[in-house]
C-alpha cells in the first residue's frame, strides 16, 4: 500500500579523488554539476531530472555509499513515516534543512540490511536542464557523454534481506516487482519498486552488511547502451559487464567502475509493474540466466566486487 | 623507461610492468590471470597484494581493504601499485572482499569459481 513515498531522490557516494570523479560523473556518464558546497561536497544531476541534484560526491579515505534518499509527497508524511520508522524499531536521526544544501530537511535511519536511507520532501526544484516547460523540445542539444537521463535506482549487498523486506513494504509502501528464491524457500534477491520501474531498490544477500553494488542511470535505447561502451573504451574506463541483457527486469545493460571502484551501470528498457502483478520469481538454480540473460553464467566479480 | 619484471610467488607468473604502469593493469596486458581483478579503481581490495620484495609506489586506495599499517607491512592493491625496481609480489585479498562469497554464491555453487 502507498504510503506516500514517491521516487528514488539522492545518492552520496565517497570517492578518493573527487576532481577524477567528477570528471567521470560529468564527461563520461553527463551529469551536469548544480553546485558545491563548504564541505567539498559536489552535487550533480542529469538533465531530466527536475530537482537540483540526484548526485552528490564526497572525497573519503574508503569508497562506498554514504546513503540514498528518497524522496515523499509533504512534510506531513515525513511527520507520519518517522514514527513508523520507530514503530518498527528504527532509531531516526534527523538532518536539518541546509546539511544538504537546497534540500530541506532529512530524515535517516539504518536498514537492517545495514544502509543508510533518508527521506524528504523538499528540495529546491530547478526544472529539467536544458529544456523549457512549455513546448519543450526533445532534448537539450548540449549533452556529453553517454548523456544519462536520470538517476534510476540503486543494487545493494547486506544481510537480514527479510526484514530489510518488511520495512520497504511494511512502513514504507514499496512493492515486490521481482525476486529470487533458493532451493530452501528463502529470498536471496528482492527487487521493490513504487513505481512502474521494475526496480527503483534492490538488494542481493551478502554476508557483510551495507555494501554498495551499483548506481544505475538510464538510458533511452540500445543503442545508446552500445555508445556507452564505445565511451568506456575510448576513455579507458574500468569495464566489469557488457553490453548484455538482464534476465531480471529484462533491462539491457553494461556495467562499469568510477575512478574509485564505486560500480555504475546505464541501462534501457526492461520490464514495467502495476501494483496488481504479481511478483516475478527466478530460481537461484537459474541464477546465471537470470542476471546475465545472454552469456547464462555468473562472472565472479558481479559477486564479490563491491565498495 | 624501464620495464620491471613482476613476479607472483603463488602462481609463479611473471610479467613486465613499466615504470608509472599499475601492477594489474600490466598483467592484464599481457594475459595472465594471477591477480584477481576487481573494480581497478583501489576501491574493492579483490586484487590485494603483499610485496614480498622490491620497491614501489601506491596511488591512493581504500583504507578498508588497505589500512595505513597494512600499507606499511606491504600490502597494496595491484592496481593501484606502481614499481620502481623488480617485484616479488604474493595474492592477499581483502578479507572484506572474500566474504563476497555469499549466499548467492553458495547457492549456485557450479556458476562460481573460488578466488585464490
Amino acid at each position: 500500500m502507498r504510503k506516500g513515498v514517491l521516487r528514488p531522490g539522492h545518492i552520496q557516494l565517497r570517492v578518493l579523488d573527487l576532481e577524477a570523479s567528477v570528471e567521470h560523473y560529468v564527461e563520461l556518464l553527463g551529469l551536469h554539476e548544480t553546485d558545491r558546497d563548504e564541505q567539498g561536497r559536489v552535487y550533480l544531476k542529469a538533465w531530466s531530472e527536475v530537482d537540483k541534484f540526484s548526485l552528490v560526491l564526497r572525497e573519503a579515505n574508503e569508497p562506498g555509499m554514504d546513503f540514498m534518499a528518497f524522496k515523499v509527497v509533504d512534510d506531513a508524511t515525513l511527520e507520519t513515516l518517522t514514527a513508523d520508522i520507530e514503530a518498527f524499531g528504527l532509531e531516526v536521526t534527523h538532518k536539518a534543512a541546509g546539511d544538504l544544501k537546497d534540500c530541506g530537511r532529512r530524515i535517516q535511519f539504518t536498514a537492517p540490511s545495514g544502509h543508510v536511507f533518508e527521506l524528504y520532501a523538499e528540495k529546491t526544484y530547478t526544472g529539467k536542464w536544458g529544456v523549457e516547460e512549455t513546448n519543450p523540445e526533445a532534448w537539450p542539444r548540449a549533452l556529453r557523454g553517454m548523456k544519462a537521463v536520470r538517476f534510476d535506482h540503486c543494487l545493494l549487498y547486506g544481510d537480514e534481506l527479510a526484514k530489510t523486506f518488511d520495512l520497504f513494504v511494511d512502513v514504507l509502501g514499496f512493492y515486490l516487482a521481482e525476486q529470487v528464491i533458493d532451493p530452501d524457500g528463502n529470498r536471496i534477491a528482492q527487487f521493490l519498486t513504487l513505481s512502474m520501474k521494475a526496480h527503483d531498490i534492490a538488494f542481493i544477500q551478502h554476508e557483510e552488511k551495507a555494501k554498495f553494488h551499483h548506481a544505475s542511470f538510464f538510458l533511452e535505447t540500445w543503442e545508446d547502451i552500445l555508445r556507452a561502451a564505445d565511451l568506456i573504451s575510448m576513455t579507458d574506463t574500468s569495464l566489469d559487464i557488457g553490453p548484455t541483457r538482464h534476465g531480471i527486469t529484462h533491462g539491457k545493460t553494461i556495467y562499469f567502475f568510477d575512478p574509485s571502484g564505486n560500480r555504475n551501470e546505464v541501462f534501457a528498457g526492461g520490464d514495467y509493474m502495476y501494483p496488481d502483478h504479481n511478483p516475478i520469481t527466478w530460481k537461484a538454480e537459474d541464477l546465471g540466466k537470470a542476471i546475465f540473460y545472454h552469456d547464462r553464467v555468473l562472472n565472479e566479480r558481479f559477486l564479490t566486487v563491491l565498495t | 623507461m624501464s620495464d620491471y619484471v613482476i613476479t607472483e610467488q603463488h602462481s609463479q607468473q611473471s610479467f613486465t610492468c613499466k615504470q608509472d604502469e599499475f601492477v594489474l593493469k600490466a598483467m592484464e596486458n599481457h594475459g595472465l590471470h594471477a591477480i584477481a581483478v576487481g573494480c581497478r579503481g583501489g576501491g574493492c581490495g579483490v586484487c590485494r597484494v603483499k610485496v614480498i620484495a622490491g620497491s614501489y609506489e601506491c596511488a591512493r586506495m581504500s583504507k578498508a581493504q588497505v589500512s595505513t599499517e597494512q600499507q606499511q607491512q606491504g600490502y597494496a592493491l595491484a592496481c593501484r601499485l606502481k614499481p620502481t625496481s623488480d617485484l616479488i609480489i604474493e595474492c592477499s585479498p581483502s578479507p572484506l572482499a572474500i566474504t563476497g562469497l555469499t549466499g548467492v554464491a553458495k547457492a549456485k555453487p557450479k556458476h562460481t569459481e573460488v578466488i585464490k
